[in-house]
């Protein structure tokens, strides 16, 4: 929670300094709350991804500090009923939608209000998203920002960071997940990319998603044994292998325990 | 000025999100999981069975059944911690919540119709490649399950054998080396011959962030993964699974087999069971006993062995990997306890327990005569005067001048001399002989500021030689004491041990360093 305060407080400081420094510019240029501007860049897909040589260049975007948490999800169903879990259909989200809550509208003690949301289905995190007048982050963009440790953009440079994200899968899943905010953000400001929960992406199911992008017909069949090492830059960038892998196995109205979202903006000025 | 753009850029999302039936992110057409498939019907087929699950040591029974039959098996993937060690305790990814995965035998031209269900609390996805899968990925293209859904899959078993199991998920040595992995025994339609007892024993390497016995929660290093320097090598999941009371267990007179695999995830084994002599091998897990009376087997990774041997002589038989530090240093041990009748013309236990003196002097030589009387006189002077005898000092002095060769010679030079007006010398030094306690607290302790030796005055510095051990001391002090024209007794290590307790430990000695 302190470094909730912290980042929050660091976030609030970033937007006040933007809206002076760039006195004068367009008044969306400052990030909504709870957001912080990534600026544009050059994002070179480390695995999976389109094959460039240049890397691929995206546009500035402004991006959820902490993934959305149960407490903001319920107030997303409070207003749009057909997303509770008694009125969602089968075909937005599997039987598991939001089993970690009591009810509809009632979260119980599973499911910590300030915890990230999870048994949610990329239809729910979209259409949440919009509610919200935002949209889910794209894969390049995710990985973009994920790629950052709390110092350098180049975060897989960063030993103390890369062991930490290894060592989240050599730890059991928390029987209930913990509140957001638990861990330092990154140099970008956002928090909880790593060692929390998996995060749903608006294109999780691109062909290029695939770490060897051969098509095929089922999910994740390209990613099974030595096969996966095929096209990748980096082999030894497990933690990104498992993200691959996790989202080439996912189906639109899948529910997962531990897979939640955050939602990005487009920044002014770009696309 | 992008304001109208954006506005009707949301306004198309949200008329998407209220109509999400319209909004397939699918960009391929790909059949999601929900779509029916052909079922199949083989007509080679009688029936219906669920398969039977044991694990490790134990082996689901024979099969007796004459026909192909179609097996279900429900396997479960877990994630779960387990003791790795004693006080060491891993996040194991497993095939039935132990390591190795859950021992499946059906027969040879059964279909087998596969559920993988991925446990709810996993955080991983996971699949499984069966090498005895005719197919793409054997299995593993069309197994791939998120945590908290099912997979299903059927396949033939075309071809006997003994197979390995494993999640090829990317990272797949990962998901090995988290321990996901086991055998399915496709048993020929003729049967395996008939023997008395049948036991699973699994090889496989674990690569953890701490050293071998580190108490705690370790975690998966994958640095040592990629460079194939395992920290652990066991027999079915852990240090000690088949040790003492959890041995395997047989009697004098019955034939054993052994299914062994091997998970790697990089090692083979050199499989070897000490005191037993493996009458037949089925190299590789193939159907063709093709060896006979074999010492140590190779097991691949990812590759199995079948053997069988009969019981002649009770007691306790250790399985290794006969790689053998894997053995002795990292867990790769496990036990075989065989009690009967003992067979004495087999093996007749020890039946001398004498001294040997070795070749250079045999039995009522002169040679051994002269050793004997020498090693009655040490023994002698030793009980005599344990502290000072002539060939202890003797040897004292021999020891301590290679102690001075490396530590003092650089000062005090060879022939003892010293540095004029900066080393005081040894040779004939009336204050290294006056007072020998004196010398081995100044060695401990090392010196500095003025000293008199005969009648010069030096003022250097002498570096606390503490590192050096009391035996060292004892014997370089020894050495000095009689050389370069001294004459004086010896300093005994014993005498060193209680200066240097009496002494404090060198305040300044860091400055030196």
């Amino acid at each position: 929670m302190l470094y909730r305060f912290i980042i929050q407080s660091i976030v609030l400081l970033a937007t006040t300094s933007l809206c002076f420094s760039e006195a004068g510019r367009k008044h969306e240029e400052s990030a909504p709350a709870g957001m912080v501007l990534i600026p544009a860049g050059l994002f070179k897909p480390q695995i999976g991804g389109e094959q460039t040589t240049n890397g691929i260049r995206l546009q500035s975007f402004f991006l959820d500090v902490f993934p959305v948490s149960n407490i903001d999800f319920l107030q997303f169903v409070r207003e749009k009923p057909r997303w509770r879990r008694s009125q969602v259909q089968l075909a937005g989200a599997d039987e598991s939608y939001l089993k970690h809550w009591s009810g509809d509208l009632e979260l119980g003690p599973r499911a910590f209000s300030n915890a990230p949301v999870t048994f949610v289905s990329w239809y729910a995190a979209t259409a949440y998203s919009f509610w919200k007048s935002k949209r889910l982050p794209t894969t390049y963009e995710w990985e973009y920002v994920a790629a950052a440790s709390p110092t350098r953009p180049d975060g897989q440079n960063d030993p103390d960071f890369v062991r930490e994200i290894r060592n989240w899968y050599s730890t059991p899943s928390p029987e209930i997940l913990p509140a957001v905010g638990g861990k330092r953000a990154n140099m970008y400001g956002v928090a909880d990319l790593h060692g929390l929960i998996w995060e749903w992406v608006s294109d999780f199911n691109a062909p290029w998603a695939k770490i060897n992008g051969r098509g095929g017909s089922e999910p994740g069949g390209e990613l099974f044994c030595g096969a996966g090492a095929d096209g990748s830059k980096d082999r030894e960038n497990f933690p990104a292998f498992m993200r691959y892998g996790f989202r080439g196995g996912l189906q639109v109205n899948y529910t997962v325990h531990n897979l939640g979202f955050r939602c990005a903006r487009s920044a002014a000025g770009s696309r | 000025m992008n304001i109208p753009s954006t506005s009707l850029c949301m306004a198309t999302l949200l008329a998407g999100a209220l109509f999400y039936g319209a909004l397939p992110p699918r960009t391929s057409g790909q059949a999601t999981s929900q779509a029916p498939r052909p079922k199949i019907i083989d007509p080679s087929v009688v029936g219906e069975e669920n398969a039977v699950l044991t694990q490790a040591p134990f082996v689901p029974p024979p099969i007796k059944r004459k026909q192909a039959t179609k097996v279900i098996v429900k396997l479960e993937v877990k994630e779960v911690v387990r003791k790795l060690s004693d006080g060491v305790e891993y996040l194991f990814w497993t095939f039935g919540g132990e390591v190795p995965g859950s021992f499946i035998r059906v027969r040879e031209g059964d279909l087998v119709e596969f559920h993988l269900n991925n446990h709810p609390t996993s955080k991983m996805p996971h699949n499984i490649d069966l090498h005895a899968v005719t197919g793409p990925g054997g299995g593993a293209a069309s197994s791939f399950t998120l945590p908290g859904h099912t997979s299903q899959f059927s396949f033939k078993a075309l071809n006997p054998g003994l197979y390995v199991y494993h999640c090829a998920t990317a990272p797949v040595g990962m998901h090995v080396g988290n321990g996901m992995y086991g055998l399915i025994l496709v048993e020929p339609k003729e049967g395996l011959p008939r023997v008395d007892k049948e036991y699973y024993v699994m090889q496989s390497e674990f690569y953890t962030s701490g050293k071998f016995g580190e108490e705690g929660l370790q975690f998966f290093d994958q640095n040592k993964a990629v460079d194939e320097r395992p920290t652990y090598v066991v027999f079915n999941g852990s240090v000690g699974s088949m040790v003492g009371d959890k041995a395997i267990t047989a009697n004098v007179g019955e034939t054993v087999r052994l299914f062994i695999g091997n998970g790697g995830p990089n090692l083979v084994s050199s499989f070897h069971v000490i005191g037993e002599i493996f009458d037949k091998v089925y190299p590789e897990g193939g159907t063709l006993p093709a060896q006979h009376n074999v010492q140590t087997t190779l097991v691949p990774a990812g590759g199995s062995t079948m053997v069988e041997f009969k019981l002649d002589v009770p007691g306790t038989y250790v399985l290794v990997d006969h790689s053998i530090f894997r053995a002795f240093n990292k867990g790769a041990l496990g036990m075989l306890k065989v009690s009967g009748k003992e067979d004495l013309i087999t093996y007749s236990g020890k039946e001398v327990d004498a001294v040997y003196l070795g070749r250079q002097a045999e039995a009522g030589s002169a040679a051994e005569k002269t050793v004997a009387t020498l090693q009655e006189q040490v023994k002698q002077a030793i009980q005599a005067d344990p502290k000072i005898s002539g060939l202890t000092k003797e040897i004292q002095i021999a020891k301590g001048k290679q102690v001075f060769m490396q530590t003092c010679f650089v000062c005090h030079q060879l022939d003892g001399q010293g540095v004029l007006n900066q080393i005081p010398p040894l040779a004939k030094a009336d204050y290294l002989m006056a007072d020998k306690e004196r010398s081995v607290r100044l060695v401990l302790q090392g010196m500095t500021g003025d000293v008199v030796v005969n009648g010069k005055k030096y003022n250097g510095i002498m570096t606390p030689l503490n590192n050096l051990s009391d035996e060292e001391i004892a014997n370089v002090l020894t050495y000095v004491r009689n050389s370069f024209g001294n004459s004086g007794d010896a300093v005994l290590p014993a005498e060193v041990r209680r200066i240097r307790s009496e002494t404090p430990p060198p305040a300044a000695q860091a400055q030196y360093e």
